[in-house]
C-alpha cells in the first residue's frame, strides 16, 4: 500500500471513531437527556462520517488499488492526491467545526468548497487510471 | 473469504433491504395518509442504511482484503472482528427497537436502552479501527 493511501486510510479511521463518538453522544442525549447541547453536534456527526470516514477511505483505497501505469510514476502524479488530502481534511474540519467557532455561514461554505476542490484534484489523478490492466 | 466477513456482508445486505423497505414506508406516509408518528422512523432509516449497510459492508471487506498483518496472524485478531460484529449489530437492533419506543412512550427504560445501543456501536467502531490500524501500512 503506498504511503499516501496509508495516510488517507488512517485518517479515515480517526474520523470513524470521532464520528461514532459524536453519534453516541447524540443518542445518549436522546435517551436520557444528559447533554442538552448534543444536538448541535449533528451536522459535525454527518460531515465527519460521510466525508471524513467514508469518502476518505474510498479515496485512499482507490489510490492504492486502481490499475497502475506501466512506467513511473506508476500511480500517476502524486501532487494532486496530496492536495486532495489536505483540502478534504481542511474542508471537513471547517464544515464540522465552523458552526462552533463562529456564527458566520462562510466557514461552512469554505469547507464545502475545499471538499469540492479536493474531489476535483483526486479525480484528476484517478480518471486516467480507470482503464484495463496493463495498458 | 473468512467466515466473519461472510457474516458482515450478508448482514449488511439484510440491512440494505430493510432500510430501503423502511424508506419506501416513509415515502408512503403522505400518499397513504399513514399516521404522523411513523416519522419517528426517519433516523432509523438513515442509520440502517449508513451503519447497517455501508459501514458494515466496509468492515467486512476491509477485514478480508486489507494487507496482511503478519504471516502467522494475517488478518489481525479474528476475535476482535467478531466482537465488533456482535456489538455493531446488537447496537443497531437495540436502536431499531428502543428509538421509536422512546419517542412514543418516554419510559426511562427505553432511554437507557438507547444509551446501551450508543455504547455498543461506539465500541464496535473503536474495535474495528484498532484491529485495522496495524494492517494499514506501506509495503
Amino acid at each position: 500500500m503506498p504511503r499516501l493511501s496509508v495516510v488517507f486510510i488512517r485518517t479515515s479511521l480517526l474520523h470513524l471513531v470521532l464520528g461514532f463518538t459524536l453519534g453516541a453522544l447524540i443518542l445518549v442525549q436522546k435517551g436520557v437527556g444528559v447533554f442538552p447541547s448534543a444536538w448541535r453536534l449533528l451536522p459535525a456527526h454527518i460531515e465527519v462520517l460521510f466525508f471524513g470516514w467514508t469518502v476518505q477511505l474510498i479515496m485512499g483505497t482507490a489510490y492504492w488499488i486502481l490499475p497502475r501505469f506501466p512506467t513511473h510514476p506508476v500511480r500517476g502524479n502524486e501532487a494532486p492526491v496530496r492536495l486532495a488530502y489536505t483540502l478534504l481534511n481542511a474542508g471537513v474540519l471547517a464544515a464540522a467545526l465552523g458552526p462552533f467557532l463562529t456564527p458566520s455561514p462562510w466557514t461552512l461554505l469554505a469547507g464545502r468548497l475545499a471538499e469540492v476542490l479536493a474531489i476535483i484534484a483526486f479525480v484528476s489523478n484517478a480518471w486516467p487510471r480507470v482503464k484495463p490492466f496493463g495498458r | 473469504m473468512p467466515p466473519v466477513t461472510r457474516w458482515y456482508i450478508r448482514t449488511s445486505l439484510v440491512f440494505l433491504v430493510l432500510s430501503l423497505a423502511l424508506g419506501a414506508l416513509l415515502a408512503a406516509r403522505t400518499p397513504l395518509n399513514l399516521p404522523a408518528a411513523t416519522g419517528v422512523l426517519t433516523p432509523i432509516y438513515f442509520h440502517l442504511l449508513f451503519v447497517g449497510f455501508v459501514a458494515q459492508l466496509i468492515f467486512g471487506v476491509v477485514f478480508w482484503l486489507f494487507p496482511k498483518h503478519t504471516k502467522e496472524n494475517p488478518r489481525g485478531s479474528e476475535r476482535l472482528a467478531w466482537i465488533a460484529y456482535w456489538l455493531l449489530n446488537a447496537g443497531l437492533v437495540l436502536r431499531l427497537i428502543a428509538e421509536p419506543a422512546n419517542d412514543v412512550s418516554r419510559r426511562p427504560f427505553w432511554g437507557w436502552l438507547l444509551v446501551v445501543s450508543a455504547a455498543a456501536q461506539l465500541a464496535a467502531g473503536i474495535l474495528f479501527a484498532a484491529n485495522t490500524w496495524p494492517r494499514v501500512k506501506e509495503r
